[in-house]
């Protein structure tokens, strides 16, 4: 995987993940247009689009949409549930989660996808594995270690 | 909320995030940044040390700043600091920061891969998780020189806990696809290996997407996963669906693992040991058959994780490209989901056929499907699902379906969307040209691609439909007619105007007899036009009227009086301007033959890749593209399985299509030829910018600039190519003494061919391609280097009156290198120039002398006659010395049809009905050289019985009668 992204319905980018190194401005470009293609995008068309030399495989999930940018030869319909299991991450920690979820908690929700995608790549695809990791690192909060 | 917000919830944080959300304009929301900012600034300043929390608080908000999308250029020291503080919470935002905001400044980079060093080394999993996470988001070179090292070895040992091997594998994976050198194989690898037999399926996944990649990199390091990927995905194939509990998504088992495993498998062609082989069919059967079941849940996470296994066993099927029964149950199994009320499901489906398209075990299941793609084309309402159709239209067509595709992709392309179009303009036209058995129906196809999408039609499509009409005389007639009937639709495309222009200036004359098609109505009805036309059609409709005083001289006055109107030779535009002056003065100065040289019909064009292939392969990217499958094949059997990054030497020399890319990573050839070639293939796409008279007088005095001749060539850089032809202009007898090299003869075959291998030793092999046209011709030798070596100092030159130029001095192994020799006929010669080649492979000195195949008959001309014609001459050309004949024994066996096929090689037009014996061939034609023209009279008399035959030659000319009889004789 390239990159993922995540933006309202406004088109407001509530978390974006590079896999590939790209300039600053590159990531603003690449973004912008994405967001706009696919918001223009109807409810009922396919989930999956060649963008560039990419393909795109995206998922609306209430007011958010999850879009990641895969490459040529990768599988797009185990792309699609690695942003549904992603949400059921995102649902199980947060209990229901929801847009305002992730903006108040976005270095969680970072936190999260980093251990279940690392480079791109599916790291661990069990829900309990990744939320027992999750879970305790917050057991260490407030602890102070002893190094 | 869970224990998110209980402890390290920060307060000021979340105010700042509210703020920032009510905000009621984007004026208010960069005011409040920039109070923040300036906040954060004066608190990073401040004389009053801030304890970690602070630090935290406010390096988080720099961060939620940053991806608000707004630049931040201070801070990273603060979140450096983090990195090493003992609390874990500002540890992990101190990692977050740097992960997010990545910056190559040194001083900062050296102080992070201290922290991270320590983090790594901290045997707590937890940090070190939290270091491998950062060096893998981060992935610059600078982390890769410092940890490259370290990780494999935190991977592999044997204490390591099973998260921290999950992050280490995920992370080398990142660190080789940034800096793939810095990545050393070694003892590590074997043990990576092992890794797909771990006890934990989350170690099992990570794995192997790293020895994924590192396999694509190395394939013989990691050969031996191939038995351990099949072994490990049987046992998830046939597992239960409960046995792997967590790892079981929706009723599927493991369908992360078992896409991933299919993948790695897709590095290698299939296993040679028969057991896995068959373990692995097992396996592919059992996802197949499973595909049949019914689901087991209704959620579209059961049948998305089913069908995602489905389609990458279906990938590696076509990847193996071995198994008919798997390919055609494949096929079939896409067949359905063509009609599957998933969208997602019908486009992957069309996705995936594409590439069975192209197999020769599927090629014909799949165009079984034809009419549910149409149907898909007419009624899908997602642009990219009908794109995935217009792509397996392309894929499926061949020889057998070819009309019915291409007139439905012309039909669609009238409601096509607007991104799409040009794409299927440009399929079209490359399937309307490979699979044309008749010609007409080519330049049809063009015509309405003009017609209907005329905006979307780009140079190298109508550049391509004049090259063909120009090349085969058999269409030049229709297509004048084709033309000259589109034009007159009150409005058209100004691309049929080019076209229309163009052909009518060549061909017009093919149908000037017909009264409604006279000279001045094809003028008019061109003229008619002119003022609509932008600048470059204008210029090529002036050129296209110069033709027409040469073609049609009862036209000249009209064409004359429009060239001198003010509108012409005031023009405000420069090129059209000259244009009219040049050609006016022309058509009023130069005698009549003076004209017919300068305005001669364009010589055909080289054949080469088409333009519009490039043009659709630069869009598209190289990959699935070419419908042939002879060609896929080869190019995927070359590749070997997957890796084989290096070039495979060409093996045709002479074939276009692969060729061409061998060529592009050739060393650039010398200044001379490279600069030609790129002219050739880039600048002018289709128009080489010779005239037929370069090097003729008449050119030289009348016209300071030899381009402005050329009629339609408008682009002034591509001028400079010409400087760099080179002509080798050859009388009779010229060649030095050359006896001292051992000379190779070229194959007689060449006497009746143009193109084909010239010669081949084990290191080097010549290919030809050559053309003539009366005492003119181009020949492009192809050197191709068969071994892996460079060839050092190479140098090719034709002995002959001219030298040429040096081709480039190496050739790397597996290139090919062109040179491109210009040949002019100045008199008629018995002997052919000879190709010096000098360089050095390993130590030693290579020199290979060999004639070239240029011999008399090149330069002749085929004319037809009728019977009472060829007699009259024949008895005209009566005197002893202008006939020789030969009588001489059968070499070959004396088929008809081959015997027709050589004369007509040989050049003379075969003439059917004129000798009264059935069985004898006569033949007529025109040798021309510089000076002069001589006309040649040739019969061919077998007698089958005796295995013997009998040839004459009469011509003008003596010498001209010796040499084409023993130059013929030797081909029977």
């Amino acid at each position: 995987m390239q990159f993922m992204l995540l933006f309202s319905r406004q088109g407001k980018l509530r978390l974006q993940k590079w896999y590939v190194p790209l300039s600053d401005k590159e990531r603003k470009k690449i973004s912008r247009d994405l967001v706009q293609t696919i918001l223009a995008r109807k409810p009922k068309m396919c989930s999956f689009l060649e963008w560039r030399d990419l393909k795109i495989v995206y998922k609306r999930y209430a007011s958010l949409y999850f879009c990641c940018a895969v490459e040529d030869q990768d599988n797009e319909l185990i792309t699609l549930e690695i942003i549904h299991r992603y949400v059921e991450l995102l649902d199980k920690y947060f209990g229901s989660v929801c847009e305002l979820d992730i903006i108040f908690n976005f270095e969680k929700a970072y936190f999260i996808l980093d251990e279940f995608l690392l480079g791109g790549e599916a790291q661990e695809t069990s829900k309990k594995n990744v939320l027992k990791a999750i879970e305790q690192a917050d057991l260490l909060q407030e602890v102070r270690l002893l190094v | 909320m869970p224990a998110v917000s209980k402890g390290d919830g920060m307060r000021g944080l979340a105010v700042f995030i509210s703020d920032i959300r009510n905000c009621k304009s984007k004026e208010a929301e960069i005011k409040r940044i920039n109070k923040e900012l300036a906040n954060i600034r004066s608190k990073f300043k401040g004389d009053k040390a801030l304890d970690g929390y602070s630090k935290k608080k406010y390096v988080c908000k720099l961060l939620f700043i940053f991806l608000l999308g707004h630049d931040i250029d201070f801070g990273h020291m603060e979140a450096v600091n983090l990195l090493s503080s003992n609390k874990y919470t500002e540890k992990q935002i101190g990692y977050l920061f740097i992960s997010v905001l990545v910056n190559s400044n040194s001083d900062l980079i050296s102080l992070i891969n201290n922290a991270i060093k320590n983090d790594l080394s901290s045997r707590n999993p937890t940090f070190m998780n939290l270091a491998l996470h950062c060096i893998a988001n981060v992935g610059s070179r600078e982390m890769a020189e410092a940890f490259a090292a370290e990780v494999p070895r935190i991977l592999v040992a044997g204490d390591t806990m099973d998260s921290v091997k999950q992050s280490a594998a995920l992370c080398l994976l990142r660190l080789n696809r940034t800096s793939p050198d810095l990545v050393l194989m070694g003892e590590w690898t074997a043990r990576v290996v092992h890794l797909l037999n771990d006890q934990h399926l989350g170690v099992v996944t990570a794995a192997t997407s790293l020895i994924t990649t590192l396999a694509q990199k190395s394939p013989e390091d990691f050969k031996t996963s191939v038995s351990l990927a099949v072994a490990r995905l049987s046992r998830i194939v046939s597992s239960a669906s409960t046995d792997l509990q967590d790892y079981t998504y929706y009723f599927v088992a493991a369908p992360w693992l078992s896409v991933k495993l299919l993948r790695l498998l897709q590095c290698y062609p299939p296993p040679e040991d028969g057991a896995i082989r068959g373990r692995l069919t097992e396996c592919l059967e059992t996802i197949l058959n499973k595909a049949q079941e019914p689901p087991k849940s209704k959620k579209v996470q059961h049948s998305n994780a089913k069908n995602a296994v489905l389609f990458e066993a279906i990938s590696l099927i076509i990847h193996h490209d071995s198994e008919p029964t798997l390919l055609v149950r494949a096929c079939n199994q896409l067949g359905q989901f063509l009609q599957h009320r998933e969208t997602n499901l019908r486009y992957l489906a069309l996705e995936s056929m594409c590439t069975l398209a192209s197999s020769e075990f599927s090629h014909e299941a799949v165009k079984t499907h034809i009419e549910t793609v149409i149907n898909a084309l007419k009624s899908e309402r997602d642009v990219s699902v009908r794109q995935r159709a217009v792509d397996l239209l392309y894929a499926m067509c061949d020889r057998s379906n070819a009309k019915q595709i291409v007139a439905e992709m012309l039909s669609y392309l009238e409601t096509a969307d607007y991104s799409i179009r040009e794409e299927i303009v440009l399929k079209v036209a490359i399937l309307a040209e490979k699979y044309a058995v008749d010609y007409t129906w080519y330049v049809d196809t063009i015509l309405n691609l003009i017609r209907f999408a005329g905006d979307y039609v780009s140079d190298e499509v109508w550049y391509r439909v004049i090259q063909i009409v120009i090349n085969r005389d058999e269409v030049q007639g229709y297509a004048a007619k084709t033309v000259f009937e589109a034009l007159q639709a009150p409005a058209c495309h100004e691309n049929l105007v080019k076209v229309g222009g163009y052909i009518l200036g060549e061909f017009g004359n093919l149908i000037a007899g017909d009264s409604r098609s006279s000279p001045l109505i094809q003028f008019d009805l061109l003229h008619s036009k002119f003022h609509l036309c932008s600048v470059p059609t204008r210029a090529l409709l002036l050129s296209a009227y110069i033709k027409f005083i040469n073609l049609f001289p009862e036209v000249k006055g009209t064409i004359q009086e429009v060239l001198r109107s003010d509108s012409q030779l005031r023009n405000a535009d420069v090129e059209l301007q000259q244009r009219a002056v040049e050609y006016l003065r022309l058509s009023s100065i130069a005698s009549t033959d003076i004209l017919a040289t300068v305005l001669e019909e364009m010589p055909p064009f080289p054949e080469r890749e088409s333009s519009i292939l490039a043009k659709l392969k630069r869009k598209k990217g190289p990959g699935n593209l070419h419908p042939d499958l002879d060609e896929n094949r080869k190019e995927r059997s070359a590749n070997g399985g997957t890796v084989a990054a290096s070039p495979t030497p060409s093996t045709d020399l002479l074939g276009l299509g692969s060729t061409i890319t061998t060529q592009n990573s050739a060393p650039p050839a010398s200044k001379g030829t490279s600069l030609l070639v790129d002219v050739f293939s880039e600048n002018i796409a289709a128009f080489p910018v010779e005239t037929p008279v370069a090097v003729g007088p008449v050119a030289d005095e009348n016209f300071s600039r030899e381009g402005g001749l050329h009629p339609y060539c408008t682009l002034g850089d591509s001028f400079v190519g010409i400087q760099s032809w080179q002509s080798i202009q050859f009388i009779n007898p010229k060649i030095p003494d050359m006896r001292c090299l051992p000379l190779a003869p070229f194959p007689s075959r060449f006497v009746c061919k143009n193109n084909g291998v010239l010669y081949e030793n084990q290191l080097l092999q010549i290919g030809l391609k050559s053309e003539f046209r009366q005492n003119l011709g181009r020949m492009y030798v192809f050197f191709g280097n068969k071994t892996s070596t460079q060839f050092m100092n190479f140098a090719a030159s034709v002995v002959c009156q001219d030298t040429l130029q040096p081709a480039d001095p190496t050739v790397d192994g597996g290139a090919q290198l062109q040179q491109i020799l210009n040949i002019e006929c100045m008199s008629d010669f018995v002997d052919a120039p000879v190709l010096n080649i000098q360089f050095r492979y390993g130590g030693t000195l290579q020199n290979v002398a060999v004639k070239l195949p240029i011999t008399l008959n090149k330069f002749f001309q085929p004319t037809e006659m009728t019977s009472q014609d060829f007699f009259q001459r024949w008895k005209q050309l009566g005197a002893p010395q202008q006939e020789v004949q030969k009588i001489f024994k059968a070499k070959h066996s004396m088929d008809t049809e081959v015997t027709k096929a050589k004369i007509m090689g040989f050049g003379a037009a075969l003439l059917d009905g004129v000798d009264p014996n059935p069985s004898n061939f006569v033949g007529a034609g025109v040798i021309h050289t510089k000076t002069t023209q001589v006309g040649c009279l040739l019969r061919l008399e077998p007698n089958t019985q005796a295995q013997m035959y009998r040839l004459t030659l009469r011509t003008s000319r003596d010498t001209v009668s010796q040499r084409l009889c023993d130059l013929l004789s030797e081909q029977f």
